[in-house]
């Protein structure tokens, strides 16, 4: 058993590093990951009877490169095979495991390179970098499993055929380039949260996985002040997850969270990565998004909300040219700033140019916000049409079944005047 | 009910989603419960209606009711019952419009349906 469980470490450990270094040449990720499964089955094998080696990860590497080698030759296409096999050698000198920059952020550089399709840039990362079957990532983000196979497969395809570079780009770039790695990266923790009960178990792991590679990432990256707001952003959310739900599986909104349910911890956490982000002087998206929540985090100290702080913080995001989610968060910020029914009316009012977006048809959290805002300023009858339409939007049966509660307080209110 | 949109005809595709229900897990429920359930059931006809991607749907009685027809070699049989004895059984259906199969699981995880039992999303031939 202590075998398997190592083999299990090292390949969570490794197998980013793994792939990256037998792909950086031969920019054959398939390939690779063919290599290093043998490579692992190879190990289950013999270590239970020759022991766990010294190096595990250098043992893994060394036969993962033989069978690599090994298929070139298989495929007997000369003209291929031999370039193929000199970049390997070069590519592949030995290597102690330590002392060379970790080549999984190179990967991830890859993976989210503007050449592969946004969409499964998250679920191509998963992969190559912590070994994730297609299955498992096609169940997180709700995609056909043999669609989800094809989009994975087709990228790797395009990775090897345009010769993507694995590399960190250069300054100039970086910025640019390193906002798509973190989209990709907040996707996969976005993907775990949304299963707030944490009832699926492999959803539950992809949260955690995000944070691995936000992490990861910052580790990596330690001037690049958006990694690590990205990751103060993922901390904060983490450290409320378990406090979304309470202990007969309801779903309690965040003003309704009692504060000592918060995972402390992660909350520090959170405050002093975001704190260091803010010393370098470089704002941007995911730091303000974690500000939001750090304003959020503070009313387990302040007592109460401050919405003036919220409020300005979704303007600075608005600015930067902040989605459909943020102007809806903006909206509901300036009724609660405001308070009271006259709020409300303020608040509907900022939602009323987002009226026209197409994709309200199928977007949730609009009708959600919208119902709200219309309950507290008397317009029962539309508050109950647009909870309905939120009920009929939403996946999660402990969200619909709130949704739902809150319908019949609207209903209960019925039409007629604007109550006092 | 509204047509189904039809601005990019050439590029939408219809699926069936089957509903199958677990009887014996929707026995259990309250009848509190199975009364948000309906109302949950109403509100994902309306949000499937306003968006414009509803074609038809009907919710089928129990398969206590059913009868199952079949021609074997010129002879023909008859028999009370579905045609097979399963712990989910078809218990109504969608039929949509959209864009793509995402969609269309998208569809399918918001049907209340989807809690006790399966939906089954069935591209439809075109």
């Amino acid at each position: 058993m202590a075998v398997a469980l190592t083999a299990e470490a090292v390949a969570r450990q490794s197998y980013g590093k793994l792939v990256a270094y037998l792909a950086a040449r031969t920019h054959d990720v398939a390939g690779a990951e063919d290599a290093l499964s043998e490579a692992f089955v190879a190990a289950l094998e013999r270590w239970p009877q020759a022991g766990i080696p010294r190096e595990p990860e250098a043992w893994l590497l060394a036969v993962a490169r033989r069978k690599l080698m090994d298929a070139a030759r298989h495929r007997r296409v000369v003209d291929e095979a031999v370039p193929a096999l000199e970049l390997l050698a070069q590519g592949l000198e030995p290597w102690d495991g330590g002392g060379i920059p970790d080549p999984r952020l190179q990967l991830m550089f890859a993976c989210a390179h503007p050449e592969i399709d946004a969409e499964v840039r998250a679920p191509l990362m998963l992969q190559t970098v912590l070994g994730f079957d297609a299955a498992t990532i096609a169940s997180a983000f709700l995609v056909a499993p043999a669609t989800m196979s094809q989009r994975l497969v087709r990228a790797k395809q395009r990775i090897r055929q345009a010769g993507i570079p694995f590399e960190v780009p250069e300054h100039r770039q970086l910025a640019g380039r390193l906002e798509a790695v973190l989209e990709a990266i907040y996707a996969t923790y976005a993907a775990g949260w949304a299963d707030p009960a944490g009832t699926e178990a492999r959803t539950r792991g992809l949260a955690e996985e995000g944070i691995w590679l936000g992490r990861l990432v910052a580790s990596l990256l330690p001037q690049e002040a958006e990694a690590l707001g990205l990751l103060a952003l993922m901390l904060h959310a983490e450290a409320r997850r378990p406090a979304r739900r309470d202990a007969e599986g309801n779903f309690v909104p965040l003003a309704e969270q009692d504060p000592a349910s918060w995972n402390l911890p992660m909350v520090a956490e959170a405050e002093e990565v975001l704190f260091t982000a803010s010393r370098l002087s470089a704002p941007g998206r995911f730091q303000l998004e974690a500000a939001v929540q750090s304003v959020h985090a503070a009313r387990r100290v302040a007592g109460r909300t401050d919405w003036a702080a919220i409020l300005l913080l979704y303007d600075g995001l608005l600015a930067l040219g902040g989605s459909l989610v943020v102007a809806i968060n903006r909206a509901v910020a300036v009724a609660e700033f405001r308070g009271g029914a006259e709020g409300a009316a303020a608040g509907l009012a900022a939602l009323e140019p987002l009226a026209a977006e197409p994709q309200l048809a199928t977007y949730q959290p609009y009708w959600a916000a919208r119902a709200a805002l219309l309950l507290r300023t008397g317009r029962a009858e539309e508050a109950c049409e647009a909870y309905r339409r939120a009920i009929g939007l939403e996946a999660d049966p402990a969200v619909r079944r709130f949704l739902q509660a809150e319908h019949e307080r609207a209903a209960r209110l019925g039409p007629g005047p604007p109550s006092p | 009910m509204m047509p189904a949109k039809s601005d990019d005809e050439d590029d939408s595709m219809k699926f069936l989603l089957l509903n199958y229900v677990d009887y014996a897990e929707r026995s259990k429920v309250s009848q509190e419960e199975n009364g948000r359930l309906y109302a949950a059931y109403q509100a994902y006809l309306e949000a499937l209606t306003k968006a414009g991607v509803l074609l038809s749907n009907h919710g089928l009685r129990p398969t206590s009711e059913a009868v199952t027809v079949r021609m074997r070699g010129g002879q023909q049989t008859v028999v009370n019952g579905p045609f097979a004895e399963t712990k989910e059984q078809l218990g109504g259906y969608f039929l949509i419009e959209v864009d793509d199969i995402d969609a269309a699981l998208a569809w399918a995880a918001r049907c209340p349906g989807a809690e006790y039992g399966a939906m089954e999303v069935r591209p439809v031939w075109q």
